[in-house]
């Protein structure tokens, strides 16, 4: 059953990778996603920790220039958690020195890219709109809300900020926490400070399970995620007709090429809800979906939703 | 430095002042402050009768604000931050962006201070603070060593406030949707963490179990002392490591560390523990009180006294020592 509700379609955006993958792991992806993702816009960089940034950095510049061969729109991650002068001064330095658009992921940033256009990621805590409307007025032109928002929510700050676009977290493990310390280290029995970068052995997350051997969280160095990977499928159509612009998939070690294309084709109309959620099943298989913040509900919850309407075939 | 003490309860607001408090932070009895708990916080009358109490013994009072305004509900913080400013706050500590920028809109006058909540742990992010907002004070997370501080202090045209005693997140503060994750309540949201209506206990055989939502957070054989299901001090597996995977159920203690924090430009230390019954706060109070004018000859046996009333009387200097990462 097909309804005539014919929203503008949103985008596809690629979010930083936030675990830490290997230098040539990091460049192949992001060269098969210049080459085969139907996604408009890409952000790259480490957002999580800044012990990892030597990993990537030699790839740095011929994954852009891939990237925007191909056509993507290329932005740059700030550090989630600023708390070292060497960490203050790599923020510093990404705002003087990109000609790329920068994506603020904590306060510092918003600080340094007051006045100038840029975007804000999902770790800044925007709850509502007059959040938006302050970090809109300094310079942000868009913004990506954070995982935990409810629908309400949403639909709430994109109609408080007509100027401003609105990106929403649709798939991936949500990122729950930040911490000065590092718990994959940890259960190393290693610390931060000498942690010998063990977090990359766990290229999509360490799974951490209840003393009843129920997967419930995934460490990710100093960043603490959710088991679960938060599916915004069913929900695809209402998050365009409230007029958000981009859908953000956020990178899991999995096939994202194809992850794309099932998000590609259901905003296309090309497959139904339905047909999309068991592909995207196949293409992350063993990781259970969650959607609970959307709803309103415990974050780790799966809401089936009754599908009224597609999207229009394109 | 100034001593931030906490009230749950009008009766725990006099204890504090009487106690030798130079300001009390508390909060309004509704989702609008972090410490959301059931029977805590104040009714504005109670406010009203408590700001009075403080100001007659020249004491201060700071009203916390400090969780998110829901999209759709903003009219709950806007009343809560008009209010304060009507009955008299000395300060309003404040975390959202938009309720700071409502703030210096309909009050310009109002001293505005940031919470933890925030999340302003460097220099360039307090430097925002003051620019947006005229912040004239910002209470640092709990992720800073105190040489971070004392770098931080020099760079800045603006008060620090750090927490000395009591309760610590292990997790960067205002950026933990842990709970929610678990329950559907959120700290940011609903300014509860790890919420008692959804906590249980069962007996497994021998062991006592402790549940948040659908998740076991702890098993306490018989015999070990049962604590509060807090979700990042529970125990998990990870792989075959069983353990406290994110921090051991110690409590924040940097007692030992008062001239270095004073020298690093501290201006104010905060206790932790609005949850706190009256008793409590009397005794923290008093000794810290007492640790702050005295001389390195009389603080060991003060910071001592501290200790037991900590929580399982393990305590921690958290992230103000780097090794604790």
């Amino acid at each position: 059953m097909t309804t005539s509700v014919s929203p503008s379609k949103p985008a596809l955006s690629l979010g930083p990778i936030y675990y830490l993958w290997d230098g040539p792991k990091w460049r192949d992806f992001y060269f098969r996603i210049a080459d085969e993702a139907p996604i408009a816009q890409v952000t790259i960089g480490e957002a999580v920790c800044s012990k990892r940034l030597h990993f990537i950095e030699p790839q740095l510049g011929d994954v852009i220039e891939r990237l925007e061969s191909a056509g993507k729109k290329v932005s740059l991650a700030s550090l989630a958690l600023v708390t070292l002068e060497r960490e203050s001064q790599l923020v510093r330095g990404l705002v003087r020195d990109s000609a790329h658009p920068i994506e603020a992921n904590d306060l510092s940033a918003l600080h340094l890219l007051a006045g100038k256009p840029h975007s804000i990621g999902p770790l800044v805590n925007v709850y509502n709109g007059a959040t938006a409307r302050l970090l809109a007025s300094r310079g942000a032109r868009s913004i990506c809300l954070p995982p935990e928002l409810p629908m309400a929510s949403v639909r709430g700050i994109i109609q408080d900020n007509p100027g401003v676009a609105f990106e929403v977290f649709a798939f991936g493990r949500v990122p729950l926490a930040i911490s000065a310390r590092c718990a994959h280290a940890r259960s190393k029995g290693l610390i931060k400070d000498n942690c010998q970068f063990i977090c990359g052995q766990d290229t999509d997350g360490l799974t951490v399970e209840t003393l009843d051997r129920q997967p419930f969280l995934a460490l990710n160095g100093v960043q603490t995620m959710s088991h679960t990977c938060q599916t915004l499928m069913q929900e695809l159509l209402e998050l365009a007709a409230a007029g958000v612009s981009r859908i953000r998939l956020s990178p899991q070690d999995c096939d994202m090429v194809a992850v794309a294309e099932i998000y590609d084709d259901a905003i296309a109309g090309r497959r139904t809800i339905g047909e999309s959620l068991a592909r995207l099943e196949s293409v992350y298989p063993g990781i259970p979906f969650s959607n609970g913040f959307h709803h309103g509900q415990t974050g780790a919850a799966w809401v089936k939703v009754p599908i009224s309407a597609e999207f229009p075939v394109a | 430095m100034e001593l931030i003490c906490p009230a749950g309860t009008p009766a725990a607001f006099r204890e504090a002042v009487d106690a030798g408090a130079d300001a009390v932070y508390c909060g309004f009895r509704d989702e609008t402050n972090a410490r959301n708990f059931p029977g805590l916080n104040f009714s504005r009358e109670e406010l009203r009768t408590a700001i009075a109490y403080a100001k007659q013994r020249k004491v201060m009072t700071f009203i916390a604000i400090n969780t998110f305004m829901r999209a759709g509900q903003e009219t709950l913080w806007h009343q809560a931050v008009d209010d304060a400013v009507a009955l008299g706050a000395d300060a309003v500590i404040l975390a959202d962006f938009g309720l700071m920028a409502y703030t210096v809109e309909r009050h310009p006058q109002q001293r505005l201070h940031v919470s933890v909540q925030a999340s302003a742990s460097n220099a360039d992010a307090v430097r925002f603070l003051v620019e947006a907002f005229a912040a004239k004070r910002v209470v640092l997370p709990r992720t800073l060593t105190i040489a971070d501080i004392a770098r931080l202090a020099n760079q800045i045209d603006c008060e620090i406030e750090v927490f000395a005693f009591g309760g610590l997140c292990v997790m960067a503060e205002g950026r933990c949707s842990l709970s929610s994750y678990a329950t559907g309540k959120s700290p940011n949201m609903h300014g509860v963490c790890s919420p008692a209506s959804h906590v249980r206990y069962r007996q497994d055989g021998r062991e006592l179990v402790s549940e948040l939502g659908d998740y076991t957070i702890n098993r306490f054989p018989a015999g070990e002392a049962a604590g509060y299901p807090t979700l990042c001090k529970g125990r998990f597996d990870i792989a075959e490591e069983r353990g406290y995977a994110f921090e051991d159920p110690v409590s924040l203690d940097v007692m030992d560390h008062i001239d270095a924090l004073r020298s690093a430009g501290v201006s104010a230390l905060k206790i932790e523990g609005r949850q706190r019954g009256k008793a409590y706060v009397a005794e923290v109070v008093s000794v810290m009180r007492r640790a702050l004018t005295a001389g390195a000859a009389e603080r060991p046996a003060l910071v001592s006294r501290l200790k037991a009333l900590s929580e399982g009387q393990k305590t921690t200097t958290g992230a103000y020592e780097k090794r604790w990462r």
